[in-house]
Formats: C-alpha cells, sequence, structure tokens
C-alpha cells in the first residue's frame, strides 16, 4: 500500500517565474526505507515543506496514509504533522532548556493521538532512549548534548507514539563519517515498523537503504532553467 | 505547553527579568505617583479639618483661605474685637479661634491667637496639635514654634527670639525691646501651621504699645512697655480672622448667613472644604502634568517588554522552527507570544505593586510626620484597578508585534530557518 502519493504537484513560490516543483507522480510505500538523493537547490527543502504540511501544492493531489493534504487548510495540516510524521533536522533539534526526556516527550504535548499509542510517554520516551543508546543522559539538559547524541535524541523524539512516517533531512550532515555510518544503522535498525524517508546529499548512504531514489528523477518543472 | 513557556522564559532569564523590572518600575511610579497625588489632595484639603467656617473680612474666598490658613498675603481689612466677640458669643457656636496676623520671625509668619488654638485646632483626618516639647503660651511674652520653624532655626525651649514688624522686605523694624521665650514645640503636621511662629494675643498688643501708623514711637523703643503688668494688657483692636466652630453642622449656613449680613462692618464666612477645593482646582494643571507624565513612564515600562521579545525573536527561529515540526500551528506560537507578553506585563504588575506596598509600610509614619501625608495600606481603589487593567491590556497589544513577526517567521521559515 502507498503511504504516500502525489499525482501531478506543481508548486510555486510566491514571486517565483517558474515552478520550483512539478511532480507529475511520486509514491512511497508503506514500511520501505527510503533514501532521496538530491543535490543543493534541486528543491528538496520545498518537496519536505509540502510532505510534512507546511506548504501546500498550488497543484495536484497530495496523499499521505489516503489524506489529501493539498484540500486541508493550514491548522489541520499541522494536527496531521504533529499525528503521524516525526521529523529530523540536520542539526539544532532540541530546546536547550528542557532535559533530554521533556524534549523527547514534546510530540506527546501536541498530538493527542500520539499521546493516547505512546501510553506512559515517560516510559515510553526512556524506553526509546535506551534503545537508542542514551540511557545515561534522561535527565541531561539537551544543551550539553554532543550534536551526535542530540541527533540520537531527535531521532526517539521523532519516533515516540509510533507515527507512521519519519522524514529525516540530512540528519548526518553535522556528524563526522564514524558517526554517520552508526546512526543510520541505528536509525534504521529501530524503525521496522514506520516509513523512512531520509534526504541528503551524500551518495554513500545509499548503499543502507533498500530503495533509494534521485530527486532529480520525479522532479520534471516543464521549462528547466539553466543552472 | 504551560510548561514549556515557562522553561523557555527561564531559558532568557536576564531580558525577561529586565523587562519584568521596567514594567514593575513604572508600575510602582504611577500608582505610587497617583497614590502621592491623592494623598496630598486629601491633605490639602483637610489643611484645617475641624473648623465648619472661617471668618473675616469681606474679600475673595481664596484669598481669605490663604492668609488666614496658608499665611500667604496679606489681609486688607481686620476685623474689629467687638464683632469677633459679639458673632462669637452667638448661641450656635461651639467654640472660635480667633488669628491675628501681620508680624514674621525671620520670614516666618507669626500668628497671635488664644489658647483655644491648641486645643480646637484640627488639621487632616481630625488630627489635633500635638507638642513635641513644651507647653502652650501662658504669658505674653511666650512662643510656641511650628515644628519646620524650630527645626531649621535650630530653637530650643528656653531659647528668647525678637519677632519683627511686618513681614516681607519692608520689614525693618523689631520688636528687639520686646524679646519672647519659646516655651512649647509643636510636632510635625505637615500643614502651615509648622511653618509658624504662635504668640498670645496679649503679646501681639503689647509690641504694639505705643506704635502708631507702623513704627514705633519713642516710648515704645525704651522698653519701658515691655515692662507692662500683663494683667494691664488691654484685648486688641482688631484681628485679622477667626475659625468657628458649632455646636451643630445644621446651623452652618443660618450662620454664615448671619455673618455675611452683619451690619457693623462688611464680613465674610467661608466652608473651609470648599475654599479649599477652589484653590486646590487651580493646581489643575500640575496634576495633570504629573498624570502625564506617569502615563509617559508606561509607556516606556511596556517599550522595554517590547524590546526584550523583539530581540528575542530571532535566536528563537530554530525554537519556533523545533515547535513547528512536532506540529504546533502558526496560530499557536502567536498565541504563546501574545501570551508571553502578557506574563511578563502581569509578572511586572505584581512585582510593582508588591514593591509598592513595600515601601509604603516602610515610609508610612515618616510620610505622615513629615509631610502630613496619609497613606494607607489599602487595597487598590476602583481607578487603581482601571489603571493595572489597561497597563495588562496595552501589553496585550504590545504582544501583537512580536506575535505577528513570530507568525510571520514561521510561516516563512517552515522548518528551515536561516
Amino acid at each position: 500500500m502507498a503511504l504516500i502519493e502525489l499525482l501531478d504537484i506543481e508548486f510555486r513560490w510566491p514571486g517565483n517565474a517558474s515552478p520550483t516543483l512539478s511532480i507529475p507522480q511520486f509514491s512511497l510505500q508503506s514500511g520501505v526505507h527510503t533514501f532521496l538523493h538530491g543535490p543543493s537547490g534541486s528543491g528538496k527543502s520545498t518537496l519536505l515543506s509540502l510532505l510534512t504540511g507546511i506548504q501546500a501544492p498550488q497543484r495536484g493531489s497530495l496523499r499521505i496514509l489516503g489524506e489529501d493534504l493539498s484540500r486541508m487548510r493550514a491548522p489541520r495540516r499541522d494536527r496531521f504533522r504533529a499525528d503521524h510524521i516525526g521529523y529530523v533536522f540536520q542539526q539544532f533539534n532540541l530546546l536547550p532548556y528542557l532535559s533530554v526526556l521533556d524534549n523527547v516527550m514534546l510530540p506527546c504535548q501536541v498530538s493527542a493521538l500520539r499521546r493516547q499509542r505512546a501510553g506512559d510517554a515517560r516510559a515510553a520516551a526512556g524506553a526509546l532512549l535506551e534503545t537508542l543508546g542514551m540511557q545515561a543522559h534522561l535527565h541531561t539538559p539537551a544543551s550539553r548534548l554532543s550534536v551526535g547524541m542530540q541527533q540520537r535524541v531527535a531521532v526517539a523524539r521523532a519516533l515516540i507514539g509510533r507515527p507512521e512516517l519519519l522524514i529525516a533531512d540530512e540528519p548526518t550532515s553535522a556528524l563526522d563519517a564514524d558517526m554517520r555510518q552508526r546512526f543510520v544503522e541505528l536509525l534504521l535498525a529501530n524503525t521496522h515498523e514506520t516509513t523512512v524517508l531520509l534526504v541528503s546529499h551524500d551518495h554513500l548512504l545509499a548503499q543502507y537503504f533498500p530503495c533509494s531514489l534521485a530527486l532529480g528523477a520525479i522532479n520534471l518543472p516543464a521549462e528547466v532553467p539553466h543552472a | 505547553m504551560l510548561k514549556l513557556a515557562w522553561r523557555s522564559l527561564l531559558y532568557r532569564r536576564l531580558s525577561v527579568g529586565l523587562g519584568v523590572l521596567s514594567v514593575a518600575l513604572s508600575i510602582l511610579m504611577l500608582i505610587g505617583v497617583e497614590r502621592l497625588r491623592e494623598a496630598t489632595h486629601d491633605g490639602f484639603e483637610n489643611t484645617v479639618s475641624g473648623a465648619d467656617l472661617i471668618v473675616g473680612a469681606r474679600t475673595g474666598s481664596v484669598e481669605l483661605l490663604l492668609y488666614s490658613v496658608f499665611r500667604i498675603g496679606n489681609a486688607t481689612n481686620n476685623i474689629g474685637w467687638d464683632s469677633y466677640l459679639a458673632l462669637s458669643r452667638d448661641p450656635a457656636v461651639a467654640w472660635s479661634i480667633p488669628l491675628s496676623l501681620g508680624d514674621s520671625h525671620r520670614g516666618y509668619p507669626v500668628l497671635a491667637t488664644s489658647a483655644a488654638y491648641f486645643t480646637r485646632y484640627q488639621y487632616g483626618n481630625h488630627l489635633p496639635l500635638h507638642f513635641s516639647s513644651g507647653v502652650p503660651f501662658a504669658h505674653a511674652h511666650d512662643a510656641v514654634l511650628g515644628a519646620t520653624v524650630a527645626h531649621r532655626l535650630g530653637y530650643h525651649l528656653g531659647d528668647h527670639i525678637v519677632l519683627t514688624h511686618g513681614s516681607g522686605e519692608g520689614a525693618v523694624y523689631q520688636h528687639s525691646d520686646q524679646p519672647f521665650t519659646v516655651t512649647g514645640i509643636l510636632a510635625p503636621t505637615g500643614t502651615p501651621v509648622d511653618n509658624t511662629v504662635h504668640i498670645s494675643l496679649e503679646g501681639m498688643t503689647a509690641i504694639h504699645m505705643g506704635w502708631s501708623n507702623g513704627s514705633p514711637s519713642l516710648l515704645a523703643t525704651t522698653g519701658i512697655l515691655a515692662q507692662t503688668d500683663e494683667s494691664a494688657i488691654p484685648p486688641p483692636e482688631t484681628i485679622t480672622a477667626f475659625l468657628v466652630g458649632l455646636k451643630s453642622k445644621a446651623a452652618t449656613f443660618r450662620y454664615q448667613r448671619k455673618v455675611n449680613q452683619y451690619s457693623d462692618e462688611p464680613l465674610m464666612a467661608i466652608l473651609p472644604g470648599v475654599a479649599l477645593s477652589e484653590l486646590w482646582n487651580l493646581m489643575h494643571v500640575a496634576e495633570e502634568a504629573l498624570r502625564v507624565i506617569s502615563v509617559f513612564v508606561i509607556v516606556i515600562g511596556l517599550l522595554g517588554v517590547l524590546t526584550a521579545l523583539v530581540t528575542g525573536l530571532n535566536e528563537r527561529r530554530r525554537e519556533m522552527a523545533i515547535l513547528r515540526a512536532i506540529g504546533l500551528c502558526a496560530h499557536s506560537l502567536f498565541a504563546l507570544m501574545i501570551g508571553e507578553a502578557l506574563a511578563l506585563v502581569l509578572a511586572g504588575i505584581v512585582c510593582g505593586m508588591a514593591l509598592l506596598y513595600g515601601l509604603q509600610a516602610g515610609f508610612q509614619t515618616t510620610l505622615q510626620q513629615t509631610y502630613g501625608l496619609s497613606l494607607p495600606l489599602a487595597p487598590p481603589g476602583a481607578g487603581e484597578w482601571l489603571l493595572l487593567l489597561a497597563t495588562l491590556v496595552a501589553g496585550a497589544l504590545i504582544g501583537v508585534l512580536p506575535a505577528w513577526r513570530a507568525y510571520r517567521q514561521s510561516l516563512h521559515d517552515g522548518l528551515e530557518p536561516h
């Protein structure tokens, strides 16, 4: 079953002459770990802001879990994101004034669905942090962690309350080479029931994923401006 | 979510704390000035509080009040002693205090009066005069000093003082033949009483014996008259004004009419409260100026909060993006920012009021004793609640700017702050 299904999508930033994204068709199967390769400037951020419901396409249908985000108003898309999508940033994922545990529990404060699925949020957060090797740092202020640790805490937060989709935007680019491999392995080992979409410009990551795509192959703007 | 907002504020405690402080200080200023103004007003309206009427020669009511109570300016006409006796013996009169002015001592006015002054005169909330040391005058050449006179000129009981004939620049003749002895010093009242040298009517008569047309005769300068037997001092020919206490307030207007229609000489009686209000209204402009200043201080305090919030926004783009990523909508960020501004202003108001009550408790006694201002530790009045509420609403309004910017910023940034 397709978890994500894009059809005839067109998105243009206000003030731009040509659309940044023009995707005739793109789908992502449920439960599959996908690597999406895209160099910077290829519309990667734009695609992610559509998939997370921050922006809505001007044309086409964007279905996630069977629901059409392009027909939802902004607050509903935000609620949808809170309920069904875990997100990992490149870096600075955590609120510096909260402990590691409180950072991980954040989505349960915003989404009733994830709070319900997590059961005891504190226990669920503790368990996730343990599988990610962070059990020694539950009460550490987030600002004291190394970058590698912060990224692992971000994964725990993206996974709490079992959202169906985890999106990671260049999650390894702030890590050094050794850490990158370990991070990706840890991420994939803990997401057997989750659909993962990892976006990066780093080709080397493709080897860990069963499915890998280039953004250039799905994004086909009608008039391509020569770079 | 509240806990989250609280932790975020704590994390920025320096700028947040300064914002709260600026509101607290401006609230302290606003409400403090308002309370001082009211206390001053009340104190002023109660400069004389026991007397039902002030009687003097016919003139303007504010003028009569100014020279009889505030010792400012001079009476154009006096009251004959006979008229005083006739009017003070009216059956409606409970007591009367004759006042005779004109002389001075080193710039301070001299008031000749009767012993009733020390028992009947009241100021403030019906407070009688107290002696901080000594006793009322008993002899013709005794003097009782107001607190300020004694303090500024460094006088003590038993000191001898010489009065000057007249007051102001034209006062050149000294009553040096008849010095007065300080027998009493009054406690501070915060009224013109503090600036007054009190002597008896007999003393006033004695020092002017043998004077004519405002200068001493040869006889008066020799000092012989100073030896006059006190029992031989006649009553004064005239006095400046007198205060009247009636047995019943109901008789006030009847008695006032009687004075105003007195046939032997043109007199008038005024209600001190009414005349004091008239005089206070003359100072309306100063009062308005104070109010305007207070409002500006509040505006500046709120601008302090605005600065703290707006400058913090850029550093908080990351925070906003994270909150957006976990599913908070842009409207919630807007509400969060407004809530933050409200919380800061509310905290400022609470701190400011706490500070005000603390200061009031600390300086209550001093203010009462030195300036005659009574500032009781009462809960805020309706007007004050209104001011506080207005400040809070203004706080919510200034919160709109950072909230709007945060909202726009979060829509623009999405999950990618730059």
